[in-house]
């Protein structure tokens, strides 16, 4: 995984709430047995005006011009400003995937899905919690300056605004140092290998039907 | 000893190791696997030169792509081919227990692992998908889960987890005829919001949860993830006992015995403290119909769509004027005017065999209405199927004019073939009502079995109890 530690990033605001990841990434993308290639389908229904299907150039496909990530003025945009529930609905990781590969490196909304939230950190996207009138803020300052941007400090847990307002945000002390490092879960969990094993015999010998 | 919940007393037996932090390693007994999810977690293995941990942990089937038309030889789609053949290749070249195409075991993954008894109580259940909280019906901590955690499970038997807060979701009294685990379990999310048990384990109980048949508490479980809850939860009782006796994998002889031991410990004690309880009367649930684009904009069948000019909050405000939009519905409208156009009676929520006999009890001797495009039955399995034809079910589904079809999830996020035109409304027995779920355009109210078959008989929306 790609360490995140610092972001200067241009911001691109969706303002809804309840964002699912069947919007993010439609069902039909899901049938690709890679990792990559959903960048170009990233809300897919709601960025194109055809029905998108796999396989498709979407080059050639006709933008919504309504969609605000395709807005000229957003065009490069690494950070997403979104509403409450961020991610909720289907676990596909192909979510956090898509929005990788589009150039998104942060997410910051009020509250985001359980499952959605801990995928993010298995490919570097940095979702953070802001408070509901933080937001109201930043979708206020968004709107009204072209080229508006972000820098996100993960070592200084901030959010600060062009004008140097800063605001913190939590996260897991675990999580921080997975992502500052570029950390492989797998990796980590193998140092363990002894005590899962332990845990193991110890179950056998008490719950034995659960090793059928 | 300290009062336990449910999930504290589920977790507390499944933890190998906790960091200062309070970030835990905690061991997971079942692995359900399916295509969607799989691939690439099994290349992330084989590109590491890892092997499964406990190869024996996993059962894998496909569900998500596989056609339903009656007798079907081939998937016509080359790429959702592609997918359920890299399943294949991956349980041949690891010698999984699997369920390919063909067997009569094959189904819904969430059908068929309680099906089976590849989940028992106090396990700890994933899948690398959202409805895995169904399992919790049987007393066991169940969760979806990312690609990437897929791996992570396949590779080390274990996940990253910090422990969640514990909701108690009581719900009182008796549900009245015609209500059933569906409408509890919406006007639950109603109440709580689909964010709600963002954060939370929930454990459902109160006597209308214990009244209901383990297909109904899994109804409830499967969808606490619409209410935001990665796991959703219900006590070992003799009705979960009697469900898991003399199933496949279940333990047996005096290995059952003491299991039985073990399981009949699986519920809060009665002083266990929890972080959130919500109380809910059943006697007041009426069958429930979302009108909306999130499983929490739903109503009871003799309401009206509601009227945004009279929602305070702007981002909910704005939010229904958006889904009234999509969804092609007037404010104040009666729910019971809404037309259909198709039917759906299928998915991981509703597709057991008393779903199917909920079903067909109310469609037995009638017909479809005339103005239905198309009326869909889909068995959650393949024994769900062999069940139901075995009652007859099948011939009364089929002389009232729906189509009997193959084992999967179907239409409920149409992967597969089957799918909504822009445009159409569907009375779905499924778990949501995003748009585009059920097809780019596609309008999905959620219901219960027997809503579902009401709806598809009247050709718009009736109260089930007085049809």
């Amino acid at each position: 995984m790609t360490p995140f530690i610092r972001l200067d990033g241009l911001v691109a605001p969706l303002d809804r709430a309840n964002v699912d990841t069947d919007a993010i990434i439609p069902k039909q993308f899901l049938k690709s047995i890679h990792r990559s290639g959903f960048g170009p389908n990233l809300f897919d229904e709601w960025r194109y005006l055809d029905h998108g299907e796999p396989g498709m150039d979407c080059a050639r496909r006709p933008l919504n011009p309504e969609f605000v990530l395709n807005q000229p003025r957003y065009q490069g945009a690494s950070i997403l400003l979104a509403r409450e529930n961020f991610g909720c609905g289907s676990s596909r990781e192909h979510a956090v995937w898509a929005l990788h590969e589009y150039g998104m490196r942060c997410v910051i909304a009020p509250s985001f899905a359980d499952i959605f939230f801990t995928n993010s950190f298995k490919s570097g996207l940095l979702p953070i919690r802001l408070p509901d009138a933080v937001l109201d803020r930043l979708f206020a300052a968004v709107a009204a300056t072209p080229g508006y941007r972000l820098q996100v400090d993960l070592p200084e847990q901030t959010v600060t605004t062009p004008d140097g307002s800063a605001f913190a945000f939590e996260i897991d002390p675990f999580r921080k140092e997975c992502l500052l490092n570029g950390w492989d879960d797998i990796g980590l969990t193998l140092r363990h290998a002894a005590a899962i094993r332990a845990y193991e015999t110890q179950r056998r010998q008490t719950a034995p039907w659960l090793f059928a | 000893m300290a009062a336990k919940t449910l999930y504290d007393k589920l977790w507390d037996a499944h933890v190998v190791h906790t960091d200062a932090d309070g970030t835990a390693l905690l061991y997971i007994d079942r692995h359900l696997v399916h295509e969607v999810t799989s691939p690439q977690a099994f290349e992330g293995l084989r590109l590491a030169g890892r092997a499964p941990w406990r190869l024996h942990s996993m059962v894998a089937m496909p569900d998500h792509n596989t056609p339903t038309d009656p007798g079907f030889t081939t998937i016509a789609d080359p790429v959702s081919r592609v997918q359920v053949e890299t399943l294949d290749a991956n349980a041949r070249a690891l010698d999984l227990r699997y369920f390919p195409i063909g067997d009569v075991r094959r189904g819904i993954v969430h059908v068929v692992g309680p099906e089976q008894g590849a989940t028992l109580p106090g396990m700890t259940v994933v899948c690398g998908d959202s409805h895995t909280s169904t399992h919790g019906a049987l007393g066991a901590l169940a969760f979806g889960i990312g690609t990437s955690e897929v791996e992570h499970v396949m590779a080390t038997q274990c996940l990253i987890q910090k422990k969640s807060k514990a909701m108690l979701v009581r719900v009182d009294g008796q549900a009245g005829p015609g209500v059933t685990a569906k409408d509890i379990v919406l006007a639950i999310i109603g109440r709580i919001g689909t964010a709600g048990g963002t954060g939370y384990a929930l454990e459902f109980g109160g006597d209308a949860i214990r009244a209901l048949s383990m297909e109904g508490r899994m109804t409830v479980c499967n969808m606490a993830i619409e209410a935001g809850a990665r796991a959703g939860m219900v006590a070992v009782d003799d009705t979960t006992l009697e469900y898991v006796r003399g199933r496949p994998f279940a333990p047996q002889g005096e290995v059952w015995e003491q299991a039985v031991a073990a399981w009949r410990d699986l519920h809060s004690d009665a002083d266990a403290v929890f972080d959130r309880i919500v109380t809910l009367d059943a006697a007041t649930i009426k069958p429930q119909v979302t009108w909306g684009t999130s499983p929490e904009m739903v109503a009871a069948v003799d309401e009206c769509v509601p009227d945004p000019a009279r929602e305070s909050d702007p981002v909910r405000r704005e939010g229904m004027e958006r889904a009234l939009r999509y969804m092609g519905l007037q404010p104040n409208q009666p729910i019971s005017t809404i037309r259909l156009d198709r039917v759906f009676i299928g998915s991981c929520t509703n597709s057991r065999i008393e779903d199917l006999r909920a079903a067909a009890a109310v469609i037995r001797g009638r017909s479809v209405a005339a103005s239905l495009k198309q009326a869909l039955v889909v068995p959650g399995s393949g024994l769900v199927k062999q069940q139901a034809e075995a009652e007859g079910l099948d011939r009364i589904f089929t002389a009232a004019g729906f189509e009997w079809r193959e084992p999967g999830c179907s239409m409920c996020l149409a992967m597969n073939a089957d799918r909504l035109l822009p445009g159409e409304h569907c009375a779905a027995t499924s778990n949501r009502n995003f748009e585009g779920r059920q097809g780019q355009g596609g309008r999905t109210h959620l219901v219960s079995p027997a809503m579902a078959a009401a709806a598809a008989l009247a050709g718009h929306f009736v109260d089930v109890r007085s049809f």
